[in-house]
């Protein structure tokens, strides 16, 4: 039990490097087992997630499960890990989904253990940004996550599969750049990499780097990192990768896509941003939160005139995540001030929206793949009251759609609602606008939900079998009782991730 | 007396060669296995030396001294530091793999492998040189089976040009360095070509700034520094596999490293003086170089820019005169080779295969050869500096100090990371997936055991070095300091 | 008697020509090879010999002043003995000229004639030497009376020889004038005495390099060269070029550094330079369009002379050695060459370079001796050109002399080239008779084993040879 406390965080991130390592020595063509194998191991991190769950002590400060061991010691980096209560959440929602994701992706068939490995690797990529306390491995980490997505898009994604992976990487890449100069210019002015420490010793800073007043220098790294997650998060108009990898991606690639890989962008502004730059954050606030709410408008707009069920669900994450980048925005600019209060509002449900999204995306997309394999046709106007041919779909459809929109009862609205009672008296204006947005984003939802499943039935798919298998049935269901158990009582989530702001920002 | 074992790792592959040579030229299989015996004898020592230096004492270390020519002042003069040592490790490598690629060569293999043993010996040799002399003796010893391996076994189409231009061009550079360390020898007044000695003889300013730039871009050309790189990618296209890869994987590094070693280290006032345009033409190797393999349609061009613009970065690294950017290059030195001759590798099998270079006529290997298609994905991704593998953990610590001393060309360097991601995963794309042609369909098959050994063994070194940095970056490191005490900087 | 054993192996050698000359006399049966083998046996007896001679220390002075008995002239005479005896042993195959005695007793008087002229300090002395070697040669460049070409090279060698000879004697006799000596010391002496004008012994020494200039083919006294190597039988070509160009190397070092040294030398050390640039940029550039291997070989020569001379240019005691290392250096390289050239043609008919095509497959061994001895001309490691051309070059640079250094490496570039070419197309080129095997005769087997194992040898442990230099050079120093 010792070990297992002592190294949780290692057994997390590795677990399923471990399983994919086991699956690449099963023969290619036992397909069936390769599945089941990975299924059945991508259940160990799971398991050790909620074990870390509860684990994890909110009331204490601090980071949590340390672990730290030295690596490449030549620049001075190191094996250093830990979690919080931002953190937490984020690594129960990655294993979370990825489990689902294998399960929903049963129905690839072509090259199953080259995807089932990628896929395994990506959640080791997408873990490390959660857990690393080192500036480089979080950069690692971070890269390390872009090449599996690229592969998982670009072999078993859809017809314009090779522009959107190569947009999606290059863009990445290039937002990485700045990454990855920022971190280099952080470790020549404070000589190290590790969290902690860079926590401790930044306000201290003095002098110049090689003639460069450390002020300077800390705004080019302040930029540096505000592109960088601009372009993951994706926040607008920095989004334009999305709706192209989402909607070319496979299933099980858009449901991570979204539901993990947005959140790293945001994590990061929590993780680094935030603490680090709290004047500078101050003075960007009212543009970023300008952006987010141009995000959350046009994103709604954008969703709302889609024709391709896919493009619609992928804008409507740069739609919910504008609602994150809000919160963050709202929680700068007030912080240490009057409304320090609702500050800390803005940005819990800042997080919990983080978790929510994941959620409801990741239970949209899954959706969408649903139907596509059985249609195999995205576009809505090749739909039309398949309520009838498939219920029990329709039935799931309707709750997750509602999810998604904010309905009360569910998560998505405990978290946009502490986003606007936040921000409201910090950004009125912005929010406003962004309860505009609210409206269209229920337009667009209902939209899609009435295309999909109202009026006359569709005769191409009439005396077909359009209904949700066990399967993907299985699939969504942890989605659908976190949803609605987030909704109906926030708070077995909602107190670590208070916790966690209060010891950071309070 | 200490167990000589850098000569024996010196010689072993010319003995092993004049034994190939007496060997009936029939007798393939035996060519074969003599030849594999002794690569890896070669590479084993190479390891044991590697392991055994003790990086906490640092210094060179193995090392022999024997005079040579008393008159001159010339000795057979010998050792391993932490900038070297990792090349003598690359080149049993290199050597070992090459000599596993090249098992299907069927014409006259008996003088292939002797040539590319006396090649294998020059690169050893000149590594672990501590004498002047005995640097040039053996540095040119490696300039000239190039041109019969490239123009014996190399390309039909362009062979003879190729090794032609290849040996003239590498052949001035030494001969120019060359004229630089006789001007040396004289000027120091110490009567003695010993590097160690020298590198206290204090020569005075104007004759350094006077010889730096001949010593050093005569070795720069054999490095691939702009403008001086021209005979690099016909060479790397015409070349046999095991050539290229020894010429990816080791002479490269060696014009790099001799152009530290001799120009840098012995001149260290001009090279203060003279290294900020390096810098700029290093620049502008990983930026143009990068750019140009974009628009290459044969893939074995593709590859060749590529090298040209990751020494750009070694060079780079070099000439940032910093503890982290030698570091940098010295790893990156290694990351490269490794990694190019992984690339030429499978090049060289897809080629023996499709029998066409050119991408539009190819596809859909990994089908046919998965374990190569992967393996050239990992070194694809190395050369990109994806974190993980042994480009990223070479890539940063030379940006970092080049960021020391010249943010704007680490910006600039950086970017071209993300230029050469673009045509390694176009690359990877058009040739591993994708459909393959109808005519290739049918005589594709399978990469033997032998290749995939080989290829295994050297991604797993790209992955090995990625992961844990720690087997070799603290001995590099070690070479670093030294160097830049001498350096004085 | 005093010098007896120094005079011993010249002795010999006028013996030995008499022996061989004789013993063809004898009826015999078949055909009179073995004489070959007897001038070979008795010219490594003589070698051995004078290797002995050179190690026991002796009076310095012969014939009253006439000869020298110094480490210069032991030196070079090794040589001389070696290049003859290489020569000897493959001539014996050479169809028309193997079998004579009399082309083995020319031979062996042309080496009496070097080995004389290397030990000479007496005009007189000098110019019989340089005409006990020339006339022998004549002859045996015109051996082939049926061959048009090996007639117009005799004629053509005799008539140039014989200008150059002439002028060479009429610069004697200028020296004879003012110094009223024929001794070279004592010539020496009198032009130290700074008496007579500078421009006479200008003019003396240009008179006198035009005969020294001819007989080590450098430019603007090498126009015979060409015609000559490759009209002459193969082996004759391989004797001019390496032992007589060797005993003109020796004359010329002795008398331009013991005569005219303290007088002139700003002007003429200029003299030399312009003379080495000229060779070695000439020679290589003409060397360029050859398409017969003999000539080109020629022109190769003409620059290696280039090479040597640079040495020489430097006027130091390292320049010196260095040059005396290159001729030993060079010797033996191109005689491994002429060799194969020799062996191949009797096997293909023809000296042409397309003719050697494809060699590599019919005799990889020929083919590989070529590849070492061409790469060694071209100063590549780790044969003896190589370190040759270092040390006339580190010699040049240390007297200040840099240009002259980068003018050298860059034609070493443009040698390399031809070379690589040569070996092109014997690696490269398809050929006729693909596959037949080249049938190399035994002595010719030893004459390479023993020319390519110098090669290499005196390549890497280069040491002592160099240290032997080194004390033929201090003689003039």
């Amino acid at each position: 039990m010792d070990f297992l406390n002592a190294h949780l965080l290692t057994l997390i991130l590795f677990a399923p490097t471990a399983v994919a390592l086991l699956v690449l020595l099963l023969p290619a063509r036992q397909v069936g087992v390769i599945r089941w194998v990975a299924f059945i191991g991508s259940l160990a991190p799971l398991g050790l997630s909620v074990f870390l769950w509860f684990g994890y002590r909110p009331a204490e400060p601090g980071f949590q499960f340390q672990e730290f061991v030295p690596w490449y010691q030549a620049i001075g980096a190191n094996y250093h890990l830990g979690v919080d209560g931002i953190s937490v959440p984020m690594v129960l929602l990655t294993t979370l989904l990825t489990s689902l994701a294998i399960l929903i992706s049963f129905s690839i068939r072509e090259r199953v253990r080259a995807y089932m490995v990628l896929f395994l690797l990506l959640e080791t990529g997408l873990l490390g940004v959660f857990l690393s306390l080192d500036l480089l491995l979080f950069f690692v980490f971070w890269e390390a996550g872009l090449v599996p997505m690229y592969f998982l898009i670009n072999q078993w994604g859809s017809e314009n599969r090779n522009y959107a992976s190569l947009k999606f990487l290059i863009y990445t890449m290039g937002g990485s750049l700045g990454l990855l100069l920022a971190i280099q210019m952080i470790r020549l002015v404070v000589g190290s990499f590790d969290l902690p420490v860079l926590y401790s010793q930044w306000n201290l800073l003095k002098g110049t780097l090689f003639g460069v007043p450390v002020g300077t220098v800390k705004i080019l790294a302040f930029w540096a990192f505000v592109i960088a997650f601009a372009i993951k998060v994706p926040i607008w108009p920095f989004h334009t990768w999305l709706p192209d990898a989402h909607a070319e991606a496979p299933t099980g690639g858009s449901i991570i896509l979204a539901g993990v890989m947005l959140k790293l962008g945001a994590y990061g502004f929590l993780r680094l941003l935030l603490p680090l730059y709290p004047a500078e954050a101050h003075d960007f606030a009212g543009v970023l939160g300008g952006l987010a709410v141009a995000g959350i408008v046009l994103g709604a707009f954008a969703s709302w005139g889609q024709k391709d069920f896919k493009r619609l669900v992928a804008y409507s994450s740069v739609n919910h995540m504008g609602f994150v980048v809000l919160g963050i925005a709202a929680a700068a600019w007030a912080r240490g001030s009057a409304s320090s209060g609702d500050a800390v509002l803005a940005l819990n449900g800042a997080v919990l929206q983080m978790f929510n999204h994941g959620l409801s995306a990741a239970g949209m997309f899954l959706l969408v793949g649903v139907l596509y394999e059985r249609t195999h046709t995205r576009q809505l106007d090749d739909y039309g009251g398949l309520f009838a041919l498939a219920p029990l779909y329709g039935g799931i459809l309707i709750f997750t759609s509602m999810g998604s929109l904010g309905l009360p009862g569910l998560g998505g609205f405990i978290s946009e609602f502490l986003v606007v009672r936040g921000s409201w008296p910090i950004f009125t204006l912005y929010t406003a606008i962004a309860m505009v947005g609210l409206l269209i984003t229920g337009a667009y939802i209902l939209k899609a939900v009435q295309k999909v499943l109202h009026g006359p039935v569709n005769p191409q798919w009439q005396g077909h079998s359009l209904e949700i298998g066990v399967r993907e049935a299985l699939a969504i269901s942890p989605l659908m009782i976190l949803m609605l158990a987030i909704g109906v009582w926030p708070a077995w989530i909602l107190n670590m991730i208070n916790a966690a702001v209060m010891h950071l920002f309070g | 007396m200490t167990f000589p074992i850098l000569t024996i790792i010196i010689f072993t592959p010319l003995v092993t060669g004049l034994i190939i040579l007496l060997l009936p030229a029939e007798r393939k299989g035996m060519i074969r296995g003599t030849a594999l015996a002794g690569a890896t004898l070669a590479l084993l020592l190479s390891v044991v030396t590697y392991f055994s230096y003790d990086t906490r004492a640092g210094g060179y270390q193995f090392v022999e001294k024997v005079p040579w020519v008393p008159e001159w002042g010339i000795s057979y003069h010998v050792g391993v530091n932490g900038l070297n040592l990792p090349l003598v490790l690359l080149t049993g490598l290199v050597m070992f793999t090459g000599v596993l690629i090249s098992w299907g060569i069927e014409e006259r293999t008996r003088e292939f492998f002797a040539f590319l043993f006396v090649l294998a010996t020059g690169v050893f040799g000149a590594f672990v040189s501590l004498d002047l002399f005995q640097l040039f003796f053996f540095y040119e010893l490696a300039v000239f089976p190039m041109y019969l391996l490239i123009s014996l076994w190399g390309w039909p189409k362009m062979r003879e040009y190729a090794a032609m231009k290849l040996t003239l061009y590498l052949f001035v550079g030494s001969v120019l360095a060359l004229v630089g360390a006789l001007a040396m020898y004289f000027a120091s007044g110490l009567h003695t070509f010993d590097m160690l000695e020298l590198q206290q003889a204090g020569f005075s300013s104007a004759f350094q700034r006077l010889w730096f730039p001949v010593v050093f871009l005569g070795f720069a050309v054999l490095g691939g520094l702009f403008p001086l790189h021209n005979w690099s990618p016909d060479g790397y296209a015409a070349a046999p596999t095991a050539a290229s890869m020894f010429h990816a994987g080791v002479l490269k590094n060696l014009g790099a490293f001799a152009a530290f070693r001799v120009a840098v280290m012995l001149f260290p006032e001009a090279a203060r003086f003279y290294l900020p345009w390096v810098v700029v033409l290093a620049l502008i190797n990983v930026i143009y170089a990068s750019l140009i393999a974009m628009v290459q349609t044969d893939l074995k061009y593709v590859i060749g820019f590529s090298s040209v613009s990751h020494m750009g970065l070694v060079m780079m690294g070099f000439a940032s005169l910093s503890a982290t950017g030698i570091l940098g290059a010295g790893l990156q030195m290694f990351s490269h080779g490794v990694m190019t001759a992984l690339f030429f590798a499978v090049v060289g099998m897809v080629y023996d295969r499709a029998h066409t270079r050119e991408i539009p006529q190819l596809g859909g290997f990994a089908k046919k050869m998965p374990l190569a298609a992967v393996t050239f994905t990992l070194a694809g991704l190395a050369s990109m500096g994806m974190p993980g593998l042994s480009g990223f953990v070479a890539e940063f610590p030379l940006l970092l100090g080049v960021w020391q001393r010249y943010p704007l060309v680490a910006i600039l360097a950086a970017i071209g990371v993300v230029v050469t991601a673009a045509y390694i995963l176009l690359l990877i794309r058009r040739v591993f997936f994708g459909s393959m042609p109808a005519e290739l369909e049918h005589h594709v098959g399978d990469i033997t055991v032998r290749d995939k050994a080989a290829i295994i063994l050297l991604a797993f070194i790209l992955v090995a070095l990625g992961v844990y940095p720690g087997w070799m970056a603290p001995l590099v490191q070690s070479g670093a300091a030294a160097a830049m005490k001498v350096l004085g900087v | 008697m005093p010098g007896l054993l120094d005079l011993l192996p010249d002795i010999a050698l006028l013996v030995l020509a008499a022996l061989v000359m004789g013993l063809d006399l004898l009826p015999r049966s078949q055909g009179g090879r073995w004489l070959g083998l007897v001038t070979a046996v008795g010219l490594a007896i003589i070698l051995a010999l004078s290797l002995y001679a050179s190690l026991v220390p002796g009076p310095t002075q012969l014939f009253g002043s006439m000869l020298r008995s110094d480490a210069l002239g032991h030196g070079f005479r090794l040589i001389v003995l070696f290049a003859s005896m290489i020569t000897a042993l493959v001539s014996m195959d050479v169809p028309g000229v193997g079998d004579r005695g009399e082309y083995y007793g020319l031979m062996l008087v042309s080496t009496l004639g070097m080995d004389l002229m290397a030990a000479s300090s007496d005009l007189v002395m000098l110019y019989l030497a340089i005409e006990t070697t020339s006339i022998p040669l004549y002859l045996l460049s015109g051996y082939f009376r049926e061959e048009r070409r090996s007639v117009e090279a005799g004629l053509k060698y005799f008539l140039f020889g014989a200008a150059a000879s002439t002028t060479m004697l009429f610069g004697f006799s200028w020296l004879y004038g003012f110094s009223g000596q024929t001794s070279l010391a004592g010539i020496a002496k009198a032009a130290a005495t700074g008496t007579l004008p500078l421009a006479l012994w200008a003019g003396s020494a240009v008179l006198v390099l035009v005969g020294f200039g001819f007989k080590v083919s450098a430019v603007p006294f090498h126009f015979w060269a060409p015609d000559v190597y490759e009209g002459a039988p193969t082996p004759i070509t391989a004797f001019i070029s390496t032992a007589s160009k060797a005993a003109g190397f020796a004359v010329l070092l002795r008398v331009m550094l013991s005569v005219f040294t303290p007088v002139i030398t700003p002007y003429w050390g200029g003299i030399i330079a312009a003379m080495a640039v000229a060779s070695m940029t000439l020679g290589n550039i003409l060397a360029l369009a050859q398409q017969n291997l003999k000539r080109l070989l020629a022109y190769s020569s003409i620059a290696q002379a280039g090479y040597a001379l640079v040495g020489l240019a430097a006027h130091s005691p390292l320049g010196l050695a260095g040059t005396i290392f290159y001729l030993g250096a060079y010797v033996v390289t191109n005689l491994a060459a002429f060799v194969i050239v020799i062996v191949v043609s009797r096997t293909v008919g023809s000296d042409d370079l397309a003719r050697f095509g494809g060699m590599s497959r019919r005799s990889p061994g020929l083919a590989l001796a070529l590849l070492v001895s061409l790469l060694s001309l071209a100063g590549i490691p780790p044969f003896v050109g190589f370190v040759a051309k270092v040390f006339v070059f580190a010699a040049a640079v240390q007297s200040g002399l840099v240009w002259l250094a980068i003018v050298g490496v860059l034609n070493s570039i443009v040698g390399l080239y031809y070379y690589l070419i040569v070996l092109k197309v014997v690696y490269l080129s398809p050929c006729a008779d693909e596959g037949k095997p080249m049938p190399v005769p035994v002595p010719a087997r030893w004459a390479l084993g023993l020319t390519i194992a110098g090669i290499l040898v005196v390549g890497v442990i280069s040491g002592p040879w160099f240290g032997w230099a080194m004390n033929a050079a201090r003689v003039l120093f």
